[in-house]
């Protein structure tokens, strides 16, 4: 029951006595592993109770976990994205669903649950893409936690949090904790924009994702899973043209499944079956609870430790094998210093309001601290002028007698690549 | 909060802005300014601001396909490299790793893909394809079965493809230049 009785100073109207007695034992005193900066008391509680806003990316196995663990540890001002709506599969272990809300988006089903549930809290859904949203959306938060299932949407949070950085605003620098699970074995990690490792800086660590030789799907099958390939891969472009597969219409599945249950009837092939089907064409590996809960306990933790420095965080991967036994490794993963995304930096060009394209090449070239051979320019998006191929150098050459000026603006970004760079260099170009 | 600012402070204190293009992006720049294609192989950007679609036109000097011009679409998503380009023959060919939808069996271009491979890799492979036909992973099955078995006539049918005849009830495109 709420009752009014303000405890410790940093308690609201919601929280009743003893509400959070548990978690107070680690913040009302520092101990040997604590931060310097931790003051502890009143001050460092009303900053996770009442101040700390934190953005949740992902409702789906993880996001549960994690939305119900941030609200009982005490965060009370939670953003939730997800661009998903339950399905059916998902009730076993995405808890804060269920049967009469499949169909619904999962951010705002989430939201309702968990504010049902713990008071107090405000869970503020939104249902749609994180590119949906831009720069001013995410500065507004101290803290993102993900858990995401796509290499594309953790390399675009990655990127637009590194970008985000402004050497002039120390609020601009967001704590990035990343989860991910497959199967038994997970990964918890703490990325701090700029000054640790980022998400791109370990993008060769993946592995690939399972694909089997086109010409095996195409002669010789010999699993279930070629069956579901030749359907997805080779005979939907055969027989539906341009129509672009969506892997959440059952229609579509349903005539994949059946497409390959006659091929694997052909091979004496057994075991093709719909939720087969889905998890091939999806690239679906079976989701277990009890690796989400471990891995976003972690993430959890990792968040608290930060927004309250009450202690040591990771530093900065985890990683958890379940498949034997239960074994877990932590380790530092260094920057890369080539990373596209937060490696190299941008040098800051002035250049005089009439210069040519090719003057600022010359100058490229001849600069001693930068000495680039064949460099090619562009900007976000498009050409300036490239070496090669033949087709774009004629392009882009008319471009050379140009003023810089009609083609960037000021503080504008050019890409430069050339093969004497490791990886590529970014001029800001600004007019004097 | 902890305080990360004053670690950021210690360990590089010159930091830039940094760069708003995407890696995709950057890394698609750096492949296709760096190509190193023989006179065999030519570009073609229908939109030269458009570097994520383009075609490879292959007009190999030697070997069976001598003659020809083959032509290749690209299409390169946001998630490059960490996905191959995704590859397809624009024209209808007799080739035993061409299907006569166009997919092409190369195993850089699905199960052997990896990010540090590159345009370059891809095209200077699919050009070897039309030097080295390979019967053992074939995807058009008649044309691997004739090259296995009898060269004379897969050579034969060749030619009557790429002057765009019909070869088992299939049309070909013409593809001689």
């Amino acid at each position: 029951m709420a009752t009014e009785i303000n405890v410790n100073g940093a308690a609201t109207s919601s929280d009743w006595q003893d509400r959070y007695y548990h978690v107070d034992q680690i913040l009302d005193r520092p101990g040997p592993r604590t931060d310097p900066s931790f003051l502890a008391g009143d001050e460092v509680k009303d900053f996770l109770r009442n101040k700390c806003k934190i953005l949740v990316i992902g409702a789906g196995g993880l996001g549960c976990e994690i939305l119900a663990n941030l609200a009982l540890t005490g965060f009370k001002d939670i953003h939730l994205i997800d661009m998903d709506t339950i399905d059916i599969s998902n009730l076993n272990r995405q808890f804060l669903f269920r049967p009469a809300d499949v169909g619904r988006p999962k951010a705002i089903v989430a939201a309702e649950y968990v504010m049902k549930r713990v008071p107090g809290v405000q869970v503020t859904p939104y249902y749609g893409k994180i590119q949906d949203k831009g720069d001013d959306y995410y500065l507004q938060f101290n803290l993102v936690i993900c858990g995401l299932d796509s290499v594309e949407a953790r390399r675009w949070i990655n990127a637009t949090l590194v970008n985000l950085v402004d050497p002039e605003n120390p609020e601009s620098l967001k704590p990035l904790i990343d989860g991910g699970t497959e199967g038994f074995k997970g990964q918890a990690r703490v990325i701090l924009p700029t000054v640790s490792s980022c998400y791109e800086c370990s993008l060769d660590m993946l592995n690939k994702p399972t694909t089997f030789p086109i010409c095996t799907i195409a002669n010789t099958p010999r699993l279930p899973e070629h069956c579901i390939e030749w359907a997805s891969v080779l005979e939907w472009p055969r027989a539906r043209g341009d129509e672009k597969l969506d892997t959440d219409d059952p229609e579509h599945i349903g005539w994949l499944y059946s497409i390959a249950v006659a091929r694997a009837k052909e091979f004496k092939i057994e075991g093709v079956t719909w939720s087969l089907t889905q998890g091939v064409v999806k690239n679906v590996i079976p989701a277990i609870a009890s690796t989400n809960a471990i891995i976003a306990a972690s993430c959890c933790n990792e968040a608290f430790k930060i927004a309250t420095s009450s202690a040591a965080y990771l530093n900065n991967y985890f990683m958890l094998i379940g498949t034997e036994g239960v074994y877990s490794y932590t380790f530092e993963h260094e920057k890369r210093d080539h990373c596209p995304v937060c490696g190299g930096e941008a040098l800051e060009m002035p250049i005089s309001r009439d210069w040519t394209v090719e003057q600022l090449i010359e100058l490229l070239t001849e600069k001693q601290n930068i000495q680039i051979k064949k460099p090619s320019l562009a900007t976000p998006g498009k050409p300036i002028y490239f070496q090669q191929p033949p087709q774009l150098e004629e392009a882009t050459r008319p471009n050379l007698e140009k003023k810089v000026l009609e083609l960037v603006p000021d503080g504008g970004e050019v890409v430069v690549t050339a093969s004497t760079l490791p990886f590529s260099l970014s001029l800001i170009i600004t007019y004097i | 909060m902890i305080k990360i600012w004053s670690m950021k402070k210690n360990e590089d204190a010159a930091t830039k802005k940094r760069p708003k293009t995407s890696a995709a992006q950057i890394r698609v720049q750096k492949d296709l300014t760096e190509l190193d294609l023989p006179p065999t192989m030519k570009t073609n950007f229908p939109d030269p601001t458009d570097l994520l679609n383009f075609t490879l036109t292959i007009t190999p000097d030697e070997g069976m396909y001598n003659g020809g011009a083959f032509t290749f679409s690209f299409t390169i998503n946001t998630n490059y490299p960490h996905e191959p380009p995704k590859v397809k023959c624009m024209q209808t060919i007799y080739h035993p790793n061409v299907d006569l939808e166009g997919n092409v069996c190369l195993n850089i271009l699905r199960e052997d893909w990896k990010p540090v491979l590159n345009l370059n890799s891809v095209m200077v492979g699919l050009q070897y394809l039309f030097l080295e036909p390979n019967a053992d992973d074939p995807l058009n099955k008649e044309a691997a079965e004739e090259l296995r078995k009898n060269r004379e006539q897969f050579l034969y049918n060749v030619k009557t493809s790429m002057r765009g005849g019909n070869i088992k009830g299939v049309t070909y495109h013409k593809v001689l230049v």
